[in-house]
């Protein structure tokens, strides 16, 4: 990788500070997959008064239908994970630390010495490591396994926490100069971009938006919520990481780098669990280009999104994703650019208001 | 009657590495003044405050000393706008990624320790811990504005902030050695009310985690008859359980070995016992790992005393502590001081 060029900022879109404040709020709130209900609170606050329908299913997805006025309007699924990668507590131990289990990709080296808020109540708790003092050189070269970890609570948490009690990260979003810093930007940002779409949607297009649940765990609100909605097309909505660090070896070039910050909007063509529809590809490549909005491809390879699960349901829905890309992902703090997230909101602005049945219509261009 | 949990996030709330132990002198200045008689800072940077006995001249007297620095980072090498570090004092650089930190350069900027992907990173580590070399600070600026503002040697601290656990415990970054520097202002505090005969000094000492450069010197401008040394020591947790490690919350470790002289431990076990204060015997058979291993040796050497909070995860910046300890301990301090009669010297020696 070369080094990371600057872009000039003047061009830039300023974000508001209500989005701000709703990320804010969003990034703050614990929504483990499967205990997504603190967020799903927040956006039912959110798309309420604005829906023409809206509804939670079965799984827990909250599904908002916004109709347009014109005629001939392509339906169009926009789907954003409300979940979060954290723990779930499994077992308390008689000197009342308690052990835990993963829940989604979480690297064990990000966890000791990490504080986090555990339940409904946000409980504080720390992952408490053994004091260096006591280690060996060669037991520092091993990692900590999960197994052997704790949270700890205090000596007085009596049965205010129970084995089932998720926990997450206890950072706090905190705004870095031109950066965010917070917990779950996967997916806060496409739960944010998809709240503000609809504050501001497109007449031309019917807006189906699916907020879903346990994406991090397989991707299993998407498929529902495919199903119910059975749109024309779908965009998943997601925050991807952003690998633009150096190489430990200066000699070698950073190759693999994904996305970069700074980049703009992170456009699919393949990841591991999906081929975007090309129709859509060239959609929002040429709307970028178009609208002046830097806009980048994310690197060809793993990872996946809710598109993964949408683009086969029922008898097929073209689909791709667009991503905010993000440094350091399912850690305890990510980070981001402010300039990446307010022009990923442009770019699908601008693509859903140009959109029509025309693109469909065609044949996948090569 | 002081706030404890006020007090400590006060000097919690500002760094002081050793070497760069400035800001949080300031605050400890400012929360000495009204309970002392003089301050002055020593030619190193150790803050001592100065308590009159009501004895005659000349006094005796006694040094409490509590190391005031922390731990940290210090960059080292700037690339592409993030910062590579080493450590200052002993980190294990297991719990470093994902650590929220203060860069101080030109300003103050928050960031946070980052481990970068495994295909940037030698093979050969496989998914094993990255050292410290191989990490990064990440303050969300671009490289450009990096540059103007950081420069190699800038310092790197803990940023968590502190949390307060069930059963008046208290998680953070710097409890070793901030909770001693609670522990004696809560002593000086106690004082206020008791006329004591001995002139007793209060330190705050630099550089523990580094050099003992504040122990080796201190007492050589104040020249004590004894002294007592405070310090976290271990306490039973994760992965901790064996005859190093105290109860947490139950009682002020009374350190015991070669640093501590064993009338000082023999006066201050009878103290804690008539003041039913909970205690244990902190076996130290080497050394201490605190202050008094540069106390004791200073000038024609000096009877020194060690006493412990037990801390959990120590060195981490979850360290846990027991709010029950802290005034446990400065407690015992103020009671030992108080009681010390002009003559206390005399019951210190050795059997022969």
């Amino acid at each position: 990788m070369s080094k990371n060029r600057e872009v000039s900022t003047n061009h830039v879109p300023e974000i508001d500070t209500q989005p701000i404040q709703l990320l804010e709020k969003l990034c703050n709130a614990s929504a483990v997959s499967g205990d997504e209900h603190e967020v799903r609170q927040i956006v039912l606050e959110e798309v309420s008064p604005l829906g023409d329908e809206v509804k939670v299913d079965a799984l827990g997805n909250v599904l908002v239908k916004r109709l347009g006025q014109r005629k001939n309007r392509v339906r169009v699924m926009l789907a954003a994970h409300m979940d979060e990668i954290g723990l779930m507590i499994v077992k308390k131990h008689d000197n009342s630390l308690f052990e835990f289990d993963l829940v989604g990709g979480i690297d064990e080296r990000q966890l000791p010495g990490k504080s986090v808020l555990v339940g409904r109540d946000h409980l504080p708790g720390v992952i408490g490591a053994k004091p260096i003092h006591m280690t060996t050189t060669k037991e520092r070269k091993n990692k900590i396994p999960v197994s052997s970890m704790r949270i700890d609570l205090g000596p007085e948490i009596g049965d205010r926490v129970k084995p089932g009690d998720r926990a997450t990260f206890a950072t706090r979003f905190e705004i870095l100069g031109p950066s965010i810093c917070a917990k779950a930007l996967d997916n806060r940002f496409g739960v944010a971009i998809l709240i503000e779409l609809l504050r501001h949607p497109p007449d031309t297009i019917d807006l189906l938006l699916a907020f879903t649940v346990q994406e991090e765990v397989g991707l299993r609100g998407a498929r529902v919520a495919a199903y119910t909605f059975d749109p024309d097309m779908a965009v998943a909505v997601d925050s991807t990481p952003a690998y633009d660090l150096p190489h430990w070896d200066e000699e070698d070039e950073n190759v693999q780098y994904n996305t970069r910050l700074d980049g703009g909007p992170a456009i699919y063509t393949m990841d591991r669990a999906t081929i975007a529809d090309r129709r859509l590809v060239y959609w929002l490549a040429e709307t970028a280009q178009d609208e002046g909005i830097p806009w980048q491809l994310r690197q060809p390879g793993g990872g996946g999104t809710d598109a993964g699960a949408i683009h086969k349901v029922r008898s097929g829905i073209p689909s791709i994703s667009v991503s905010v890309p993000s440094r350091y992902a399912h850690t305890a703090a990510g980070i981001a650019r402010l300039d990446d997230w307010a022009n990923t909101q442009r770019l699908l602005q601008a693509a859903l208001a140009r959109l029509t049945p025309d693109l469909l219509s065609g044949e996948q261009r090569g | 009657m002081i706030d404890l949990t006020a007090l400590l996030k006060e000097i919690l709330s500002v760094s002081g590495l050793s070497g760069f132990e400035g800001p949080v002198r300031e605050i400890i200045h400012k929360t000495w003044e009204p309970l002392t008689d003089a301050l002055s800072t020593s030619k190193i940077g150790s803050l001592h405050g100065f308590k009159k006995g009501r004895g005659d001249d000349p006094r005796r007297r006694v040094l409490i000393s509590a190391h005031m620095d922390a731990i940290g980072m210090m960059v080292t090498e700037i690339d592409d706008g993030l910062m590579r570090v080493t450590q200052v004092g002993g980190i294990d650089h297991r719990i470093l990624p994902g650590q929220p930190v203060t860069v101080h350069g030109r300003e103050e900027m928050p960031g946070v320790v980052v481990q970068p992907p495994a295909h940037l990173l030698p093979k050969s580590l496989g998914d094993g811990p990255v050292p410290m070399k191989y990490l990064f600070v990440d303050v969300g600026l671009r490289p450009s504005e990096v540059s103007k503002k950081v420069r190699v040697g800038d310092i790197v601290a803990y940023a968590q902030a502190p949390l307060e656990l069930t059963g008046e415990a208290l998680a953070g970054h710097t409890l070793d050695n901030r909770v001693s520097v609670a522990a004696t202002t809560l002593c000086l505090e106690a004082l206020q009310n008791r006329l004591h005969d001995w002139d007793l000094w209060a330190v705050a000492s630099v550089q523990e985690e580094e050099t003992l450069g504040g122990a080796l010197t201190s007492p050589f401008d104040i020249r004590p008859d004894l002294a007592i040394i405070i310090d976290v020591c271990f306490a039973k947790g994760l992965g901790a359980n064996d005859w190093r490690n105290l109860p947490f919350g139950e009682g002020v470790g009374l350190g015991y070995g070669p640093n501590i002289h064993p009338a000082l431990y023999d006066a201050f076990e009878k103290k804690a016992k008539a003041l039913e204060i909970p205690y244990h015997r902190d076996l130290m058979p080497k050394m201490s790992g605190t202050d008094a291993m540069g106390v004791q040796i200073v000038a024609e050497g000096i009877p020194c005393m060690v006493l412990g909070i037990p801390l959990r995860y120590m060195h981490t910046p979850v360290e846990t502590v027991s709010l029950r300890d802290i005034r446990r301990a400065g407690r015992l301090m103020a009671e030992y001081v108080a009681d010390l009669t002009p003559d206390a010297l005399e019951q210190i020696h050795w059997e022969e």
